[in-house]
């Protein structure tokens, strides 16, 4: 257990040291790339700010992600049960996702100027649904027929042979898709952020560093952007770990 | 009893594929009188599994009927149980859990620690002892395929349908689960349907063999095994188990089309 949290925070201190010897060995100033050194003094000076536009980006990004679940899991069953709903629907959602999200971004920011929250909510929300959705439906449809017999020759009615087999049989795929989508919709949260005037959380913060040249805030911005987004994924790991347990293998 | 249990009259039925209908099953006839165990074996692809599928109400046949213990067969049934070559054990259930899950669909008058007690008396009827509270992957197949059986007879149906349960299995743990299959039937009465590719199978288990023909399928030979007293596996190495294999097995190749039918010149 102790190895377990040890090994991942001295490899963090590795990482932070090489960072910090390379920056002083090719003598680079701050204004090119900062150092792990200039950070503590970033964090202190602007640390309300962190706190407040932290916050803003991690709900945001949680309701977009919350959403797509809701509206990826109701696709996925749509796709997985109907043959028909999936033909019609999938090259639809293909094409959707395979429209660089970058692009949407300015036009959703001019689309609904000034309604920050509802921006940002909703590219993180476009940006992630598609991988559970397409992980729910095809889950759902690969579920062998006689999972399905066993159940429906006992007079089982669709909704019961859903939550007591299809579902749970779904979830680790669920779950591998939710840690590609937390991830997705953070990105899109942070696009919104960056790119909309006067935006809010970090994303903005990280452009009013680059506006006054703030290089150390910049990559202070960064460092608590990954942070959220390890917060976020480890999340995503235990809730696996209470639902989707079984599905791990034991090692031997 | 003269009304069978299960009865089969005339059924026709064809699946709806991309090249038009294919015909599965034409003018199949099966009769199992209650307790009866019925082995049926036929070639590859012939309609066997349809035919389970008929019975578990799980499909209607196009012509023809199914009836069971005096009821036309509209629909799924709770008196009906099945196992498959797949033991589809739920992963994220243990063994018990399993084994309890028919239970949770069919209307029981048990209470919960009957349920309990029932699942853990069959488990130990298998040989499943103390394996209760392990999952499914701790389990080698041919426990896998006890866990399975156990769950088909949990809420004691009055027909159990076994498509190729067996299939997958080695020879030796093949021949221990057809003694646990005796076991079972002496403690727990139900009327059989046992689809098999292995004719020693067939007549070990069976009180009487159907082979079916090929594509589409209908009824082509039926060979009734004399149950006198308990069987033993030595007893599929005396001459008449060899004399009734070779009627098997030609009428096996009758139905592939590799030997002349009787009758006919070859
Ligand atoms: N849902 C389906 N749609 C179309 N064709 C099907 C369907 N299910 C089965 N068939 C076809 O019907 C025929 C009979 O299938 P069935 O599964 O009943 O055969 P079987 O005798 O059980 O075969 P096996 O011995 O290999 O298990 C096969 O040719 C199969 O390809
Ligand atoms: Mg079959």
């Amino acid at each position: 257990m102790l190895k377990k949290i040890a090994v991942p925070i001295v490899a963090t201190l590795i990482f932070l040291g090489l960072w910090e010897l390379l920056v002083w060995a090719n003598g680079w100033p701050n204004y090119i790339m900062a150092s792990p050194s200039d950070l503590p003094a970033a964090y202190s000076k602007f640390w309300n700010l962190f706190l407040i536009m932290g916050w803003q980006t991690l709900w945001r990004t949680v309701v977009g992600l919350l959403i797509a679940i809701a509206v990826g899991v109701a696709i996925g069953m749509i796709m997985g049960f109907s043959r028909t709903m999936r033909d019609a629907l999938y090259p639809l959602l293909v094409g959707f996702n395979a429209i660089p999200k970058a692009t949407v971004v300015p036009i959703v920011a001019l689309l609904f100027v000034g309604a920050h929250d509802f921006n940002t909510i909703l590219i993180a929300f476009m940006i992630s649904f598609f991988p559970i959705a397409v992980s729910v439906s095809i889950g759902l449809s690969t579920l062998e027929p006689e999972y399905r017999d066993i159940l429906r020759s006992l007079g089982a009615s669709q909704a019961t042979i859903f939550w007591k087999i299809a579902l749970p049989k779904t979830l680790p795929e669920f779950f591998g898709a939710l840690k590609v989508a937390v991830t997705l919709a953070f990105i899109g949260t942070n696009l919104m952020e960056i790119v909309s005037p006067h935006g809010r959380g970090l994303g903005a913060l990280f452009d009013s560093g680059k506006t006054n040249s703030d290089y150390p805030l910049m990559f202070a911005v960064l460092i608590a952007l990954a942070f959220l987004g390890i917060v976020l994924y480890y999340v995503v790991v235990a809730l696996e770990k209470v639902f989707a347990g079984w599905a791990e293998r034991q090692p031997s | 009893m003269n009304k069978p249990l299960i009865d089969i009259k005339s059924v026709l039925h064809a699946y709806q594929t991309a090249d038009g209908p294919l015909p599965v099953l034409n003018g199949l006839d099966v009769a199992v009188p209650e307790g009866g165990f019925v082995a049926v074996v036929g070639p590859s692809g012939c309609g066997k599994s349809t035919l389970t599928r008929l019975v578990a109400g799980l499909m209607k046949p196009d012509e023809g009927e199914v009836w069971l213990h005096g009821e036309r067969v509209k629909g799924p049934r709770s008196t009906v149980g099945m196992a498959f070559q797949n033991p589809v054990l739920l992963e994220w259930r243990s063994i018990l859990k399993n084994v309890m899950l028919p239970l949770e669909i069919v209307p029981t008058k048990l209470s919960k620690a009957a349920q309990e007690e029932r699942a853990r008396k069959l488990l130990a009827l298998v040989g499943l002892e103390g394996f209760e509270d392990k999952r499914p992957s701790e389990l080698s197949g041919g426990m896998r395929q006890r866990a399975s059986l156990c769950r088909a007879l949990i809420h004691q149906p009055e027909v159990l349908i076994l498509d190729e349960p067996f299939g997958a299995l080695d020879a030796f743990t093949r021949e221990d689960l057809w003694q646990t299959m005796h076991a079972l039937k002496a403690e727990e009465p139900f009327t059989g349907v046992l689809i098999t590719h292995d004719l020693r199978e067939s007549i070990f288990l069976a009180d009487q063999v159907i082979v079916l023909s090929g594509r589409p399928a209908k009824t082509q030979y039926v060979m009734d095994i004399p149950t006198d007293g308990q069987r033993v596996l030595d007893d599929l190495y005396t001459p008449e188990a060899a004399e009734r294999l070779n009627i098997l097995r030609h009428q096996i190749e009758i139905a592939q089309g590799r030997a002349a039918p009787d009758g006919e010149a070859a």
